[in-house]
């Protein structure tokens, strides 16, 4: 096994993870956490197919740099979302998962 | 040798982002992710891609972190921060685990890429730039990266539009109470001058090694919060003309120079090797600047404190 293969593992690993807080999660600011994991993971995937052959390619790169800035973009607009939310019901959970 | 250190740090990567998922408690879940983010930058820069690293570095562990910690404190703030039980999801754990096995066999079936070898190489002297990341992202694909930064303004028009009404036209973020002589205070004078000289340096030498627009931007956007938390500098009002003067200035140029390689018959965002250089540079200044402000005001969020008119 190359390392490549290794760190590309990882990320289908770490999209796995993600996926399943995303879904199993039930505080809305740990949802954000696992989407966040998630894309990481699918970043990592990326970079690794992009850096087989001789040496990194450049296009996949640039692609997941623009993707991390977007990743924060979204979060945050996520995160004013949840603490609005929060102020109206006094809670961070959806209200048909409210135990 | 270096493949274990790779395992190793794979390893850690997978131990931390679990334990983000698996672990009690939002606010312990929100440290394993700033952890990761930076095992995770270690790992691009093993993958040789330093570029990515910086981003990931400044952005996924450090402006996210922030925003992150910031959120935990407010949703505190309104009696919403405590952690919600969430039992073990079968159905979810198969979902992940399927998407996990179904990508591990794509990874053996996918075929090799086709190198961008002498492509790349003939057309890099032309794109103005030796980096070859920057070339891809305000040259080769001038479209991605501008649409790019119309999304940041989006989002920030977004997360402005959540003021309540009463706290329209107040500083943005929280209000920030720092005791004079602690820790906070110390960092608010020690960092930022460090911070902007590494800032400015990693835009600058974008054009030719790695770093760039993205990379300095984050990392003066971090100098920015900084003084802030610290209260070192006051945020600006939600709504200042200078201020959004700053926000519109990157995307804006990158139009211009979109428009002038129009005028020059090569077509729209389509730089002419002869102003190539001068124009990439020109869009890398006011991109970063642009960027550096919106990622500051993204993370600060909406004005808190209630205005009395």
């Amino acid at each position: 096994m190359t390392a490549l293969t290794l760190y590309a593992l990882t990320g289908a690993a770490l999209i796995g993870l993600g996926l399943y807080g995303l879904i199993a999660a039930r505080h809305l600011l740990r949802r954000i956490v696992a989407f966040n994991l998630l894309g990481s993971g699918l970043f990592l995937y990326l970079g690794a197919a992009g850096a087989r052959g001789d040496g990194p390619d450049p296009v996949p790169q640039a692609l997941i740099i623009t993707g991390i800035v977007v990743a924060l973009s979204a979060s945050a607009l996520a995160v004013g979302l949840l603490v609005a939310g929060a102020r109206l019901s006094g809670r961070a959970t959806l209200p048909e998962e409210a135990e | 040798m270096t493949f274990v250190l790779d395992a190793v740090l794979c390893a850690l990567i997978l131990g931390v982002a679990a334990a983000t998922i698996a672990g009690h408690g939002v606010f312990r879940a929100i440290v394993f992710f700033i952890v990761y983010g930076l095992l995770v930058a270690v790992g691009w820069v093993r993958l040789g891609a330093v570029d990515v690293a910086l981003a990931e570095a400044a952005i996924g562990a450090g402006l996210t972190g922030v925003l992150f910690l910031a959120a935990y404190g407010r949703l505190g703030r309104e009696g919403a921060g405590g952690d919600a039980p969430a039992p073990a999801h079968l159905p979810a754990a198969m979902a992940g685990l399927g998407v996990t096995c179904a990508l591990g066999w794509a990874w053996s079936a996918l075929p090799l890429p086709d190198r961008p070898g002498p492509q790349l190489a003939e057309a890099l002297p032309m794109s103005g730039v030796e980096n070859p990341v920057t070339a891809v992202l305000l040259n080769f694909r001038a479209w991605d990266t501008l649409l790019e930064s119309v999304v940041l303004l989006a989002a920030l028009t977004g997360l402005w539009m959540l003021t309540r009404d009463a706290a329209w036209g107040g500083r943005i973020g929280l209000p920030q109470h720092v005791r004079p002589d602690g820790v906070m205070a110390g960092f608010g004078r020690v960092l930022p001058p460090l911070g902007l000289l590494v800032g400015v340096y990693l835009v600058y030498i974008g054009a030719d090694r790695p770093g760039g627009a993205f990379q300095g931007g984050t990392v003066l956007a971090a100098v920015g919060l900084v003084a802030a938390l610290a209260g070192a500098v006051r945020p600006p009002r939600i709504g200042a003309t200078r201020w959004r003067a700053a926000l519109v200035a990157g995307p804006l140029v990158f139009l211009l120079a979109g428009l002038a390689g129009a005028a020059l018959g090569a077509g729209f965002l389509t730089l002419p090797p002869q102003i190539a250089g001068a124009a990439l540079f020109a869009i890398e200044v006011a991109l970063a600047a642009s960027i550096a402000v919106t990622l500051a005001f993204l993370v600060l969020g909406p004005p808190e404190e209630t205005i009395t008119r």
